[in-house]
This record gives structure tokens, C-alpha cells and sequence, in this order.
């Protein structure tokens, strides 16, 4: 980029290492203020998690970083690249807001998997009608992102033949096949039954080793604890501690995480 | 028995040809109606859905109106105030009075009347979709018109094919009433032999039988696409995928 040259090489570095930042970030539902002012920085190879209690805008946080839901101001930086946004919060540059989602891939709490496709096509879609890549090389790459996370023999299955747990891996096939910069993680295991949790707990973990720059909005403080390299405790729209899994933890400042902590574990 | 097969025969004198003339006219005009409405419903259905709010009031009148009419009436009101206004302008641009195409006229007036109906059916299927899988290929950078192709269309053909299949024959059946205008279709071919012949039982039987073959080949084809339209979806009687 030629622009990049004019910038100073600190800020250059820190450009190449920063995947998200999020500058005072305010999201408001009518007059209900859900986010008062959040700002978090990701670098390459972070896996950040985020907890909190339910509406404490966790959620909510991790939708307006692809603008899911609009930010009501706030400013956010991807890849650094900072998103082009009208007064209102809405994504001003359709093109360039479509090209930075093709770079940050969902995966959702309930899934959504397009379920009128099987399994391989939910792979592929993405990458062959959004991002052109050849059919034959995306169905290659596709058989094996489904054999990874386990579910190499269902390729020809449509979702609704899958248990919660299966479509959930499928849905992290669907996210890795766009090869993505970063992953959102929106409480992946929080429609699972209990004894689904764990299959789907171990793909992200095998991803988290490899140095995936992931956020992750999950209510399973354990596996938190375990993967994440920074914590984020949100209550009530702000950050309310965050810092090492081992300090946020293990060694809570604030009363409220601490009584949150006891309240979950 | 003789008498009838010779008055069916599709060859003059018979009126079978006539008949099978008459149907051929039906046919052309369900079709070519059906898809005239399936375009207007599926606009007037993304209007009602995500239009601003003039277009949103326009469809709910159009579509309020239209289906508050009786189609006869409708089409009366369209087929003589459609010729009247190309009429005028014909004239108006110093051209002669314009015979109206019955085929072309017969599409316009009761693909207007479709449309309302194909507007709420896909609307109604459209919101049925669940919104996570929009929302799924929106957070993966797909255009809108590229997630209205492939995922919400798709998605929505399942809740939308039943009353489509319902519409089709509606419009299979309207057809009949474009005889009050005097378009040759099935109906009105089938007056003229009977009156001609006095042979009316035999001629309007036969209508009936082939009004009913369309219904049923109309049928077996909505069956096929309404299975592959619910690909994906485990029946509730269990079992096939």
C-alpha cells in the first residue's frame, strides 16, 4: 500500500500485529444502553475471551466488530484497516465492509448452518461465490476441513441429520474454509447439550494451538481459562477487568467479577 | 357414444381441434400470467419486507385492492381500461385504433391479479426463513443480491411451494373468465361448440376432463418440486433423507 510508507514505522509494526481494535465502542437498542464504551485491542495470535454476565453486551460487542449490529459510534480498526462508517454507525463503504467480513468468520451460537445445503456445500459456499476461489480446489480443501474437525464422512449430509455438536463443527469447517484473519466465537457451546460441549471445545482448543487469532464469548470460565491468553469481564456495557487468565481468574480485583466467578463455578 | 366422438374429432366437423385450440390459448396465458405474477410477487414481497415507507404503502394497496375485487371485475376494469389507454395514446401519436393481442392482454390483466397473491405467499415465506441464516451469509461478506440468491430464495421455497402450487391452478382456472372479454380461450371455444352443435353435455364434460388433466399433471409436477424444495429437511413422517 502506498500510504503505508507515509506512516512511521512504529506505527507501521503496530499495524501489522493489531488484527481488531475497538475504540470506545457504544451500542444502544432504542433508549437501553447495551454497550457504554468498550475498547480492546486483538493482535495476531490473541485468543481473547470474553465473559460476562447475560446483557452484559458481550455479545452484542462481537456483532458490531463485523457490524452485524451497527455501532452506535466508536471506531473500529480490522487488520489495520479502519472501517469506513456513517454518522449513524452504519458501514458507510459496502465493498470495503464486505471484503473485511470475508476475513472474519462467525461462528454463531445457534449455528446457521444454511440447511438447505449439505454439509460440503456449506463449506464451499463462501469460499467459491464470495471469494472465486476454483470449485474443485474448494471442495478439496473442504472434505479436508471436514475430516479435521471429525465429520469427514458426512460431507453429503444436510444439517438437519446432525446432532447440535456435529453441526457446530461443520459451522467451524464453514468459518476455516474462508481462511480467516480472525474467528468470532459467539457462545459456540451455549446451545449444546452437556455432553456435545466437549467435541466442539476440542476443535477450538486444536485451533487456539495453532495460533489462531480468535475471540471468544463463551460462558465455560474452565476452557476460558485453559485457551485464552487475555480475559475480558464485561458488566453492564463496560470493561469491567481484564488482563491474563491467571490474574482475571485467579486473583479478581473487582467485587462483581469475583461474585460473578463464584456464580458460574 | 358415436355421435360425441365425431363431434370430438379434431378434424372439421369435430370440435376437438378447437378444443385442444381453446386450451393451448389457456395454457399460454396461465403460464405466461404465473410468471408475470411469480416477478411481481417476489419484487412486491422484498418491497413490503425491506422498501421504504412509500413503496411499502403502495404494495399494501395494490395488494389490498387487488385481492378485495372480484377477478371478474378486475378484469373487466384492467382489459377495457388497458385497450382504452393504448387506445388514446395510439391515437393521441396519430396511429389508428390498435388491436388488442388477446394472449398478451389476458398475461398483463391476470398477471396483475397473481401478483398480489405471489406477493403475500413469498413474503409470508421470505420471513418464515430463519433469520440466523441470512444473517450467516451476511457476516461472511456476501452481497444482498447474492444472499437473496443463494440463501434466501433457496431457503424460502419449501414454505413458499404449497401456495404457489395453489396459485398456479388458480390461475389455470381464471383463465376461463378472460371469455367475458371475448378471448377464445378453453371456456369460450367450448360455448361456441356446444351452442353450435346443441350438444352441450359433450362439449362441457370434455372441458371438464381436460381442465382436470392439467390439474393433475399440474399436481405430480409440484409434488417433484416441493421435494426438492424441502431437501434438507427430514419429513415428519421420519425415515429418507
Amino acid at each position: 500500500m502506498d500510504t503505508a510508507k507515509a506512516v512511521s514505522p512504529t506505527l507501521e509494526a503496530a499495524a501489522s500485529i493489531e488484527a481488531i481494535k475497538v475504540e470506545d465502542l457504544h451500542k444502544s437498542f432504542g433508549t437501553l444502553e447495551v454497550l457504554k464504551g468498550v475498547s480492546l485491542t486483538a493482535n495476531k495470535g490473541d485468543v481473547v475471551a470474553i465473559i460476562g454476565g447475560s446483557g452484559s453486551g458481550k455479545s452484542t460487542m462481537l456483532r458490531c466488530i463485523n457490524f452485524l449490529e451497527t455501532p452506535s459510534s466508536g471506531k473500529i480498526t480490522i487488520g489495520g484497516e479502519l472501517v469506513e462508517m456513517h454518522t449513524d454507525g452504519s458501514p458507510s463503504n459496502r465493498r470495503q465492509i464486505e471484503r473485511i467480513r470475508t476475513r472474519l468468520a462467525m461462528v454463531f451460537q445457534q449455528f446457521n448452518l444454511w440447511t438447505h445445503r449439505t454439509l460440503l456445500e456449506n463449506v464451499i459456499e463462501v469460499p467459491v461465490h464470495v471469494l472465486k476461489v476454483p470449485k474443485a480446489e474448494a471442495i478439496a480443501r473442504a472434505h479436508e476441513l471436514l475430516k479435521r474437525v471429525g465429520l469427514g464422512d458426512k460431507a453429503d449430509t444436510y444439517p438437519a441429520y446432525l446432532s447440535g455438536g456435529q453441526q457446530q463443527r461443520a459451522a467451524i469447517a464453514r468459518a476455516l474454509a474462508v481462511d480467516p484473519s480472525v474467528m468470532l466465537f459467539d457462545e459456540p457451546t451455549s446451545a449444546l447439550d452437556p455432553e456435545l460441549v466437549g467435541e466442539v471445545l476440542t476443535v477450538i482448543r486444536d485451533l487456539a494451538a495453532e495460533g489462531r487469532t480468535m475471540l471468544l464469548v463463551t460462558h465455560e470460565m474452565k476452557f476460558a481459562r485453559e485457551v485464552a491468553n487475555h480475559v475480558v469481564y464485561l458488566f453492564e456495557g463496560r470493561i469491567e477487568e481484564q488482563g491474563p487468565p491467571a490474574e482475571v481468574f485467579g486473583n479478581p480485583k473487582s467485587e462483581r467479577l469475583k461474585q460473578f466467578l463464584s456464580s458460574v463455578t | 357414444m358415436a355421435q360425441s366422438a365425431e363431434l370430438l374429432s379434431l378434424s372439421p366437423p369435430g370440435w376437438g381441434g378447437n378444443l385442444l385450440r381453446g386450451l393451448s390459448h389457456s395454457l399460454q396465458i396461465a403460464f405466461g400470467a404465473y410468471a408475470l405474477g411469480l416477478v411481481i410477487g417476489l419484487f412486491g414481497a422484498y418491497g413490503k419486507l425491506y422498501g421504504g415507507k412509500v413503496t411499502r404503502d403502495l404494495l399494501a394497496i395494490y395488494t389490498t385492492v387487488i385481492r378485495a375485487v372480484p377477478e371478474l371485475v378486475l378484469i373487466l376494469i384492467l382489459y377495457y381500461v388497458g385497450s382504452d389507454i393504448i387506445n388514446k395514446i395510439s391515437t393521441a401519436m396519430g396511429g389508428g385504433r390498435v388491436e388488442i393481442n388477446g394472449v398478451a392482454a389476458g398475461i398483463w390483466v391476470l398477471g396483475i391479479v397473481q401478483g398480489a397473491y405471489a406477493t403475500e405467499i413469498l413474503r409470508g415465506a421470505i420471513q418464515a426463513v430463519p433469520p440466523g441464516q441470512i444473517e450467516a451469509a451476511k457476516s461472511y461478506g456476501m452481497p444482498a443480491l447474492m444472499t437473496m440468491r443463494r440463501v434466501t430464495i433457496p431457503a424460502m421455497m419449501s414454505f413458499a411451494v404449497p401456495g404457489l402450487a395453489n396459485l398456479w391452478l388458480i390461475a389455470t382456472k381464471d383463465t376461463a373468465l378472460l371469455a367475458v372479454v371475448g378471448f377464445n380461450e378453453l371456456t369460450l371455444e367450448t360455448r361456441q361448440a356446444a351452442s353450435s352443435t346443441r350438444a352441450y353435455f359433450t362439449f362441457f364434460l370434455a372441458a371438464g376432463f381436460l381442465y382436470l388433466m392439467v390439474t393433475l399433471c399440474s399436481g405430480g409436477i409440484f409434488a417433484r418440486i416441493e421435494k426438492w424444495a424441502r431437501r434438507g429437511q427430514p419429513s415428519l413422517k421420519g425415515g429418507s433423507r
